[in-house]
């Protein structure tokens, strides 16, 4: 009978697995709705928590008896807590979704690239942030990490939604925007009564953002054909291929590339990625069903 | 404002720039500074188009109006954007309504007087068209992509052969 | 058999001077591994194929059967001498046994308002591997190479690997799918066994020449009656090999071929594989270095129990490139020229090295004969077209 792993003593080799090869358990702390069908969950270690995770990896979650889902981290806490924010889109994220606080839920990770912004070669580079739908979610610990630490290069958020009762982080973004160091558009697909913001789409926000195209870093995630979008507008606007970083997505199911069902040419995007250069990647989604 | 500042705000415009001088000395002569307080209404859908505006500070929505729903945004505008092409394609009239969000600084440009100038001048018609093709182009395509309903609950693909696989 | 009885242990490694034993010293050999705890695994006749299954002896192996194989055709026939390898690769490889088919990775149990988790189950017994050919021992180092690609290496798998035992055998009757002389991987078995045979037929009797590979293939002979080989035996052995390479006739350059599909990811021929292929997967199954897994929830009916089960999966499912209610690759167009462009293109990128190594299994077992090495020659050919 193998080891439980509740009960494995500190240095047995399964121990060392727990998080990487087999879940580490976490408990949800906290449960919010961002949206009708985005919820976002504070998990805290049960087990030894997984290594901290750098903005833009991700984790794969393990809801009892459903299966895994590769869920980007959208937050970081104090003691190991990590953040997600999950739509209800397959049997694993609406089991996650469905998690009620004190619920137990399987961590693997963390996995993957992430966005760079603890390296210091962005000391002094402009950094835009691009976002679309959900894509804000692996965006937000980035921003807090640009936000948590001295810089002198200017920072943007633009972020797109499909509507107002859509955007999540809402209050965030709120508090983003009174900030005089951080500039923030938000727009949306459909406005709704009351909305007097911007309605048009994300790439619409970059003409109005303080950057120096030469001296930019881009971060962008969200749907693929906002991407291609995006990393066309900050191309058209002179940022470098090489500089505009995107999250792909891909069908992550093993996260340790040994399962191949991420594969993109020559990319394992659950360990090449999922955060790339669009120097790197346009080729390839250039090309149909690759 | 003076004919002379409105010719420097279109010489630094991203629209206006890349036409020739004398382009812009000629739209500049048809440009008057104007103000909207928020809420007012800056152009309504069927009236005469025979103006349109840059954007030089706040937001316009284009809207329609819908009975028992109001307005409905179609698009907003910021400064730095043009608004208004109904002035250059017959019947020349407005396709939709716009509204000033917030109070909203433009320069008004006179359409009527820049078409009878393009009727005579088709070279000028060519090179001002082309650059309102670009507008036009951009906003075709920002609608289509929001027709796409990107962020929304995607829409099943090929359905998978075999159940079983979890699934995100 | 004369000679010194293995008391004395050949030493191990390169250089190290062949023995000679015979169908009596095999016999012992299996049985000595069995008895030192591995399972023993060879090639046996079943079903009309020559599968991999456990073997007590060399009784259970084929002797005097042999193999047809081209173009999606695969039969059994006799071959006269009794040699027992006289057939080549059938659908089964390496992988069968160093990654099964189905393996349960982990499993939770219901806790409360929790759960547990069990880690991998205990290590099955090692695997001994008789009659691995030279291509396959080229494969079993190929997914070496990916597993070693993980930045968490499944340990079951490696243990399995570093535990198993491999007695490789040369290739004496290549198939007309075999082209390992392009591959660079057989006949003759290359470096990677413990042992490695040369079956001999000759009038001078039913034999084998062995070479060591390892210092556990010198143990595993001790206790095996066996004679230093003579030159003859040396020479007989080497004519084996050298008229099977001779055989060997279909040509595929992995270094062109890699060019060649990099190139051609919008190859109008990709449509004219698609109207053939079938999208079965056979391909996928019975290559030796395939690695693509998925892993499902298994739970019993009162769901307080739930296995993470791992099994072989296929590029040519729909499953395979999931994402979001669809399929990325949706079209059999898209799925073969994936798998056939990893597996002779990408794969370099990822691995350094092709992921073919030659077996022709692809070719045999597919039931549309779609044949890779044809397809590549009609992408890299057709004049005009994007190959080079």
């Amino acid at each position: 009978m193998a080891e439980r792993v509740a009960t494995a003593t500190a240095g047995s080799p399964t121990r060392a697995l727990a998080g990487r090869t087999f879940p580490a358990r976490y408990r949800v702390a906290t449960r919010r709705a961002e949206t009708p069908d985005v919820v976002t969950l504070d998990l805290e270690p049960l087990d030894d928590p997984i290594p901290p995770p750098r903005p833009g990896q991700f984790v794969m979650l393990y809801p009892f008896g459903t299966g895994e889902a590769a869920i980007s981290v959208s937050g970081l806490g104090d003691g190991g807590t990590l953040q997600h924010t999950i739509r209800a889109v397959g049997a694993t994220t609406r089991a996650l979704c469905a998690l009620g606080r004190g619920a137990v839920v399987g961590v693997r990770g963390p996995f993957g690239s992430d966005w760079g912004v603890g390296s210091p070669d962005l000391d002094g580079l402009d950094v835009v942030v691009v976002a679309g739908g959900l894509g804000i979610a692996p965006l937000r610990p980035a921003v807090h990490a640009l936000l948590g630490r001295p810089r002198s290069g200017r920072l943007s958020v633009l972020v797109g939604a499909r509507s107002p009762a859509d955007l999540c982080f809402a209050d965030e973004l709120g508090r983003w925007r009174r900030r005089a160091d951080l500039h923030v558009a938000v727009t949306v697909d459909a406005a709704a009564p009351g909305w007097d913001g911007s309605v048009g789409l994300v790439t619409d926000l970059l003409a109005a953002a303080p950057f120096d195209p030469r001296r930019t870093v881009a971060l962008v995630c969200g749907p693929e054909v906002m991407m291609r979008l995006a990393a066309r507008g900050l191309e058209a606007a002179g940022v470098a291929p090489e500089r505009i970083r995107c999250s792909l997505e891909r069908n992550m199911h093993c996260a340790v590339v040994r399962c191949g069902h991420c594969q993109l040419g020559p990319l394992f995007v659950c360990a090449d990625g999922p955060v790339l250069p669009w120097a790197t990647v346009a080729p390839l989604l250039a090309v149909r069903e690759l | 404002m003076r004919r002379t500042d409105i010719h420097a705000l279109l010489g630094e415009h991203p629209f206006f720039a890349p036409l020739e001088p004398g382009d812009r000395d000629l739209i500049a002569g048809c440009g008057t500074n104007v103000v909207f307080p928020a809420g007012s209404v800056i152009a309504r859908e069927g009236d005469a188009a025979d103006r349109f505006y840059v954007l030089r500070d706040g937001r316009v929505a284009i809207e329609v109006h819908a009975p028992g729903r109001g307005p409905l945004v179609v698009a907003t505008a910021d400064a730095g954007d043009v608004v208004g092409w109904s002035w250059l394609v017959p019947p020349h009239r407005w396709r939709f309504d716009v509204r000033a969000v917030t109070d909203v600084h433009a320069v008004a440009l006179d359409g009527a007087c820049l078409r009878a100038k393009c009727d005579e001048d088709p070279a000028l018609g060519y090179r001002l068209l082309r650059r309102f093709s670009g507008v036009v182009a951009d906003r075709l395509e920002a609608t289509r992509i929001r027709l796409l309903d990107l962020y929304g609950a995607p829409a099943p693909g090929p359905a998978p052969a075999t159940p079983g696989g979890a699934r995100g | 058999m004369d000679g010194r009885t293995g008391r004395d242990e050949p030493d191990a490694g390169r250089g190290t001077p062949a023995v000679v034993v015979d169908v009596d010293g095999l016999d012992r050999m299996i049985r000595g591994l069995a008895r030192a705890g591995y399972r023993v695994v060879g090639p046996v006749a079943r079903d009309g194929a020559v599968v991999l299954d456990d073997v007590d002896g060399v009784a259970d192996l084929p002797a005097g059967v042999g193999d047809e194989q081209d173009a999606g055709r695969y039969r059994l026939t006799g071959v006269a001498g009794g040699a027992l390898f006289a057939h080549t690769v059938g659908p089964h490889s390496a992988r069968r046994f160093l990654s099964p088919p189905r393996r349960t990775l982990w499993s939770a149990a219901r806790d409360g308002d929790g759960f547990t988790v069990d880690g991998p189950a205990a290590d099955d017994p090692p695997v001994a591997l008789v009659g691995v050919r030279g291509c396959d021992l080229a494969a079993i180092a190929v997914q070496d190479r990916v597993r070693q690609r993980s930045p968490h290496p499944d340990p079951a798998c490696a243990s399995a690997r570093a535990r198993a035992f491999v007695v490789a055998v040369d290739c004496a009757r290549p198939a007309s799918t075999c082209f390992c002389t392009s591959t660079g991987t057989g006949p003759a078995a290359g470096p990677g066994h413990d042992l490695a045979l040369t079956e001999l037929t000759d009038a001078h009797g039913h034999r084998f020449v062995v070479r060591v590979g390892s210092d556990r293939g010198a143990a595993a002979l001790a206790g095996v009656p066996w004679r230093p080989a003579t030159a003859a035996d040396l020479d007989a052995a080497a004519r084996v090999v050298g008229d099977a390479a001779g055989r060997i006739t279909r040509r595929l350059d992995p270094a062109r071929a890699r060019d060649v599909l990099a190139a051609a990811p919008e190859h109008p021929h990709w449509d004219d594989v698609a109207r053939r292929c079938l999208s079965c997967a056979n391909c996928t199954l019975v290559c030796p270095t395939c690695f693509c897994t998925a892993v499902e929830d298994v739970t019993d009916l009162a769901g307080g129990h739930a296995s993470r089960v791992e099994r072989w999966d296929s590029c040519f499912t729909l499953d395979h490139s999931y994402l979001h209610g669809g399929a990325v690759r949706g079209s059999t167009r898209s799925r073969y020229r994936q798998w056939l462009t990893h597996k002779l293109s990408t794969w370099w990128d990822q691995f350094g090295e092709t992921g073919c190594v030659g077996c022709g299994r692809c070719i045999a077992w597919c039931p549309a004969g779609i044949d890779l090495v044809a397809e590549v020659a009609a992408i890299a050919g057709a004049p005009g077209e994007s190959g080079p």
